[in-house]
This record gives C-alpha cells, structure tokens and sequence, in this order.
C-alpha cells in the first residue's frame, strides 16, 4: 500500500538529468483510523466520566423543639417505609387508622411505580383535588441505593411533594413483623 | 495505431487534510480531558436517570464507602484557605510545606489530629487503609470534625470569591455546593448522619453523586 517514492540510485554521469520529484506520498489511511479511534475514545471519556448531581432539598430544621411535626391531611399522604431485601412497605393515610393497609412492593417500574401513578389519580379524587404528598422514612435497614432509586422515582413519576423523614418505633415494628428488617 | 490502453482508476484519496483534521481533534481531546488520579476511598455509586452533572468547580464532596467518611473540596485555592481556618479552630499548627501538599490533596479521611501525619506520607502511601474516616457525630461541637470542615469550606469559598472580585471576567459562583457521594450499599444510619450535619448548619440543599442509567 505504502508508495514512498524511491531514490533509483542512478549516478548522474551520462544520460539526461531528471527533475526530482519533491515528495513522495504515503499512504495515511492506517494514521487516520487510529487518530479517529483515539479520538472517539477520549471524546466518549471525557463526557461519560462526570459523574451526575441529584439535587435533595430538606426542610430548615427546628432545633429548638424537635417534636415539631407538620400535620398534613391523611387523605393526601401515602408512607413509604424502605426496609431491607430492596423492598418498600407502603401505606395510605395513617398507621394506626390506614385508608389502605400496609403493602409491601418492590423498587423499579412494575412495583413501587405503579403504585405511585395510581395513587396521583386516586389522591386528587379522594382530597377533592389536592395532590399526592409521599413521605419517605428509609430505616436503618435500608441502602443508599434504595435512598436514590426513590427520589429517582419522584422524578420520573413527576411527584411534586415528597419527603425524607425520620421513621418511628411503629413502623420498625410494622417492618420487623413483614419481615423486612434483615441485615 | 497504438494500444487502446486500459485506464486504470486511481484508488487513493489524499488523506492529508482528513490527518491534519483528525489529529487537531485528537490534541483538543487530549488537552481536555482532566487526568483523574485515582481516587483513595473506592466508592461504587447507585445509578440514576437525572440529567444535571456534578459540577467541576466549587463544590465540596463526601464520600463514603464501608462505614468511613472522607471530604475534598475541588478548588486547590480554597482547599488551603479551608485548612488554614481548620488549624485556627483546633489549635493545630501546620507548615508552608504542609499547606502545598494539602492543596495537592484531593480527598482525605483523618481526624485533623492525624493530617499532619497524613501529608507527611509520599502520595501512594496514602492507601484507604491507614486511613479511618473523618470523625462525625450527632453533635455541632467540634468532635463533630466533618461539621467544621464543611462549614470552614463554605466560608473560606465565600472567602476565596470575594478575594477574586475584582478580577476581570470574575462571575460568582455562589455558595459552595455540597455533594454526598456515597456508595450504593452504605447503609442509611451514616447517610443520615451527614444529612443531619448538613442540616445543623443550614445546608439543606446538597445532591447525591450518582452515576447513568437510561429511563425504563
């Protein structure tokens, strides 16, 4: 494939004397393939290594009194209490008096997700209008990727009002009894 | 009459241009690409589908992985300016040589106690091993060293901002973010204890440093 032009070696004695031809050319399909391939490499690595950014809001903390629970309508709120074995209790209203009993559902688009795309349709019927409000208590049980992949689920879902609150006794309780507070 | 001669096609194409082009891209990449030192505390993030990128500047990330937390800001200028109010608040001195080395330092979990020691060490022995995690309480005292040194890096990023102000080009960026980069099997006691560190100091709005995943 190369043609590099080769000196003929011919002395200059007798004969005509030939112009030389000033460059010979050489092939560069192989240096264009491999510049390409290394460039798609860093373009691809440059881009893929940042790592993304989950925004988390939390409420302002009331460090004088810590008891100081906002109430919000039990018609509106669902709990989802993230135990351990990536799975999710859930319930609709308050504990002690649930609209709709403890039930215990997996991550990902066929578990807590359809219950969410149910609940925003259901809530608002229920609440004369008013959205969905989840409350997500993860217990100590639970892994950060459980954390993450239910905030994930806020966004795809497009839950305007959720948020991470501390779990009590009785639902560690509630947890330990459906067997979800394993190590 | 001569030979009807057959033409033959020319099949090469002048790649020089194609070359030139190629290799000006490939420099650019190259130059581009941030050379990531591998980082000490290994830290295998859960996935998710949000679209905002970390930011590269201004903003201060806890790591944590096995139960240790470690802290790096990404500014080597505020880094210096956050270990020089740190050594002011406990009482620890530390030298010009120290201060060069620590702004060379991109993530680090030692009581402060320990840092000096920790500097002293040639950069690839400072494995995971040696060191224990940042101590963090449920406290605001300073036992609690994870909330001075946040809060000692938001300063000195208010600090470092101000000092530049009057440089042409100069944008604020604003407050110093806060990321937690946490692995995805940390158990959530730990997490909670940094989100309730954050949010002693008013820090409510931090983000998760998570990695892609495609929606489903």
């Amino acid at each position: 494939m190369a043609e590099l032009n080769q000196d003929s070696g011919k002395g200059d004695k007798g004969g005509k004397v030939r112009a030389k031809k000033a460059g010979g050319k050489v092939d560069l399909t192989a240096m264009v393939d491999l510049a390409f391939l290394l460039i798609t490499f860093f373009m691809l690595t440059t881009s893929l290594n940042k790592p993304q950014a989950m925004d988390v809001a939390m409420p302002d903390k009331n460090k004088i009194d810590a008891n100081d629970n906002l109430e919000i309508a039990d018609n509106r709120s669902i709990t989802l209490l993230l135990g351990s074995d990536n799975k999710i209790s859930w319930y609709y209203g308050q504990l002690s008096n649930p609209i709709y009993p403890p039930t215990t559902v997996a991550y990902g688009k066929d578990g807590i997700r359809q219950v969410l795309l149910r609940m925003q349709k259901e809530v608002p019927a229920r609440a004369g209008g008013k959205d969905l409000i989840v409350v997500i208590r993860p217990s100590e049980k639970s892994v950060q990727r459980n954390l993450v992949d239910i905030l994930d689920e806020m966004k795809i879902v497009d839950v305007k009002r959720y948020m991470i609150s501390k779990i009590n006794n009785d639902e560690i309780e509630l947890l330990k009894r459906e067997g979800l507070f394993n190590d | 009459m001569g030979k009807a001669k057959v033409k033959r096609a020319s099949t090469s194409i002048d790649m020089t241009a194609m070359c030139d082009v190629s290799f000006l891209l490939l420099t650019f990449f190259v130059l581009t690409a941030t050379a990531r030192q591998p980082e000490v505390l290994v830290v295998d993030t859960p996935a998710s589908t949000t679209p905002d990128k970390l930011p590269d500047d201004n903003v201060g990330i806890i790591s944590v992985a096995k139960g240790k937390i470690f802290f790096g800001v990404k500014n080597p200028n505020v880094r210096e300016i956050t270990l020089k109010n740190m050594s002011q608040k406990y009482n620890i001195a530390f030298s010009a040589e120290d201060y060069e080395k620590f702004k060379q330092l991109d993530e680090f979990g030692v009581p402060i106690k320990n840092l000096r020691q920790l500097l002293s060490l040639p950069n690839e022995q400072r494995k995971e091993e040696i060191q224990p995690g940042i101590p963090v309480d449920s406290t605001e005292t300073a036992s609690n060293e994870l909330y001075s040194w946040v809060q000692e890096a938001r300063k000195a990023t208010i600090e470092f901002n101000r000092s530049r102000e009057g440089e042409r080009d100069f944008v604020d960026p604003g407050p110093m973010k806060v990321a937690i980069k946490a692995d995805a099997e940390e158990k959530y006691p730990t997490v909670n204890l940094i989100i309730e560190t954050l949010r002693n100091q008013k820090q409510n709005k931090f983000s998760f440093v998570t990695g892609l995943r495609a929606e489903q």
